[in-house]
């Protein structure tokens, strides 16, 4: 149970197409990770996923069946929204019982599952709280909870963690890839964060401009990106873009990662200087303009010392070069 | 806040505009109050003074008690009033519901038809109004005040709510939809508390010329059983004698049902600010 199948699902607002034709399949128990630029309809997907939006047209299937016309409390989903959505008026324990009670679930039922959600997530002290009384994190365990106890075959995540501080993003982020673990449900995210992305996903689907620009595995996205957007909103900081004629290449474009290139004080294939240094600790990311190559990014491991100003030679690492023609396409 | 704000000199200057205001809006309200509670010799004479053991006299009350059905000039009043202003916030609700939640042709058209009622006063329709009334055999009931009063309303109504019916968020009705609320649940118990404040601002802005309106009570009903207060209290304002007391005393009995009402819908306003946000 759990599976989704997306099938050529357009939706317009008006005269404007915001999804082109979406096709996608996931399977059951998968994480997948939905991301893109802002407004490439991120969201409108998983409203439409989740019966809010009507597709203009296109099904969506869970567990084998067209759920297109069937309501959103219908589908055996469950949605954890950025801004909590938590009912103001309600305790934190009627903030969960209320899906169930309008599914006429039995009291005995509603009680054993709040029970487990609330002591999965640590909410038993603030069940009897109003929404108001707790802080952002534990709001957001709070709307956590709402969507557990639901017991869905589809949990829907859009961008649960933006509201948080980066200390608290990270405790649950994993608390949401443990959640996953042991519920072993399928689960559809939407972030701009890349961090969220590489290490909750199974696949990731990278969207721009209404459009699936590739869906995969985050090594398969990261080794092996099908064409220049992909590789360049894949990785931080960004892959390095260099004209193809400059490097007398014939391909238009050729892509290589910070990471992918190594400096040298007295030799190398690109001769730059140093425009900024930023020493984050354990990488350092140096800015350099290079004769051949342009302006460049390149990610050292450890502490290097260079002062801007300073003259160095680059040198990409043999076969970490992407190139691509001009259609933004690899080639292979 | 900033410094300046709260200087001595500002704080001063700003309770002194505050306070004469206060006195400039609340002198007419005094001065029927204690005149009503005087005789007619001390209303004349010393109409600024405060009544004294001498100059005190219930005899306007009493007339008012006795004659005329007043009781049933307040009932009426308060029938056509707590009725329309339901009414009012129950429609003008539900319709900035739809206005501001669903996207279907001609929302921004229906806004602006809806809101067109806010520049045009009503009263210009009152032939109209009548000849509908004469027709529908609403002449001399209440109800046809009721239905004047609401259309009245309705307009400004929709108009405020809708914009901040804008501003509930989305994430929140559709937590509702999600977990199987009805549209009419997500619109009464999601929606409904969280713009209460502009509910009580509408209530007060609809109800205060309800209640002291004269001119449909006069020509839409006008029977002594439809008779509202301020229509009541006309029977005092004689051709050649009017009967101050009487007159004083009624129009200070007024004041009180509306003063009630605004203090609890003032009441529901400031619950509504400190009731906790969706963040
Ligand atoms: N109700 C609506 N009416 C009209 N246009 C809309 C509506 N909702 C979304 N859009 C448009 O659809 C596009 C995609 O919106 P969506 O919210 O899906 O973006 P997103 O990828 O989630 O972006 P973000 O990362 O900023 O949340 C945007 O250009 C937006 O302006
Ligand atoms: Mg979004």
């Amino acid at each position: 149970m759990g599976s989704l199948n997306i099938e050529n699902v357009r939706k317009s607002f008006g005269p404007v197409e915001v999804l082109k034709g979406i096709d996608l399949e996931v399977t059951d128990g998968q994480f997948v990770v939905f991301v893109g630029p802002s407004g490439c309809g991120k969201s409108t997907l998983l409203r439409v996923i989740a019966g809010l939006e009507d597709a203009t047209s296109g099904r969506v299937i869970i567990d084998g069946t067209d759920v297109s016309a069937t309501p959103p409390a219908k589908r055996g989903i469950a949605m954890v929204f950025q801004t909590y959505a938590l009912y103001p008026h309600l305790s934190v324990r009627d903030n969960m019982a209320l899906g169930l009670k309008q599914a006429g679930e039995a009291a005995a039922e509603i009680d054993r599952r709040i029970q487990v959600a609330s002591s999965m997530l640590g909410l038993e002290p603030y069940l009897k709280r109003r929404p108001a009384e707790l802080s952002g994190g534990q709001r957001q365990r709070v709307a956590i909870g709402r969507a557990v106890v639901r017991e869905p075959k589809l949990f829907l995540f859009d961008e649960p963690l933006s509201n948080l501080d980066a200390a608290l993003r990270v405790n649950t982020r994993l608390e949401i890839a443990q959640l996953h673990r042991r519920l072993g449900a399928t689960m559809i995210y939407v972030t701009h964060d890349q961090v969220e992305a590489m290490t909750l996903a199974d696949k990731i689907v990278v969207l721009n401009a209404g459009r699936i620009e590739q869906a995969g595995a985050p090594m398969e996205l990261y080794n092996a990106p099908a064409n220049e957007f992909v590789a360049g909103f894949i990785g931080s900081p960004k892959m390095n873009f260099i004209d193809g004629t400059r490097l007398g290449e014939t391909v238009k474009t050729i892509g290589v990662r910070p990471e992918h290139i190594s400096v040298d004080a007295a030799k190398g294939d690109w001769k730059g200087t140093v425009i900024h240094a930023e020493h984050l600790g354990a990488d350092t990311n140096l800015y350099l303009d290079c004769e051949k190559a342009g302006l460049i990014t390149v990610r050292i491991f450890g502490t290097y010392d260079a002062e801007p100003g300073a003259v160095l030679y680059a040198t990409p690492q043999p076969g970490k070069l992407y190139r691509f023609d001009a259609d933004g396409k690899v080639v292979k | 806040m900033s410094r300046a704000t709260t200087s001595l000199p500002r704080s001063i200057a700003a309770h002194a505009i505050l306070i004469a205001y206060t006195v400039i809006a609340l002198f007419p309200v005094i001065l029927v109050i204690i005149n009503s509670f005087k005789s007619r010799q001390a209303i004349f004479r010393e109409p600024l003074m405060p009544p004294t053991s001498k100059t005190f006299d219930l005899v306007g009350y009493v007339t008012v008690m006795k004659q005329g059905d007043f009781l049933l000039y307040f009932q009426n009043s308060l029938i056509v009033t707590v009725a329309s202003l339901f009414l009012v916030l129950l429609f003008g609700a539900m319709a900035a519901f739809a206005l501001a939640e669903y996207r279907f042709r001609g929302n921004g058209l229906m806004g602006l038809y809806l809101a067109l009622g806010i520049m045009i006063p009503i009263r210009l329709a009152t032939v109209a109004i009548l000849q509908l009334m004469v027709a529908g055999g609403l002449v001399n009931t209440l109800t046809a005040l009721i239905l004047v009063y609401t259309a009245q309303g309705l307009p400004l109504a929709i108009f405020i709510l809708a914009e901040f019916m804008k501003s509930v968020s989305d994430d929140l009705k559709n937590a509702g939809r999600i977990d199987g609320l009805s549209e009419y649940r997500i619109f009464f118990r999601l929606v409904l508390p969280l713009v209460r404040p502009a509910m009580a601002t509408v209530a007060v802005f609809t109800m205060i010329p309800i209640w002291n309106d004269l001119w449909f009570p006069l020509i839409l009903a006008p029977s002594e059983a439809t008779k509202t207060v301020t229509l009541g209290a006309q029977l005092f304002l004689g051709q050649y004698v009017t009967n101050w007391n009487a007159v004083l005393a009624a129009l200070s009995l007024a004041i009180l049902p509306v003063l009630i009402l605004y203090v609890v819908f003032s009441r529901q306003l400031i619950r509504g600010i400190t009731s906790g946000a969706v963040k």
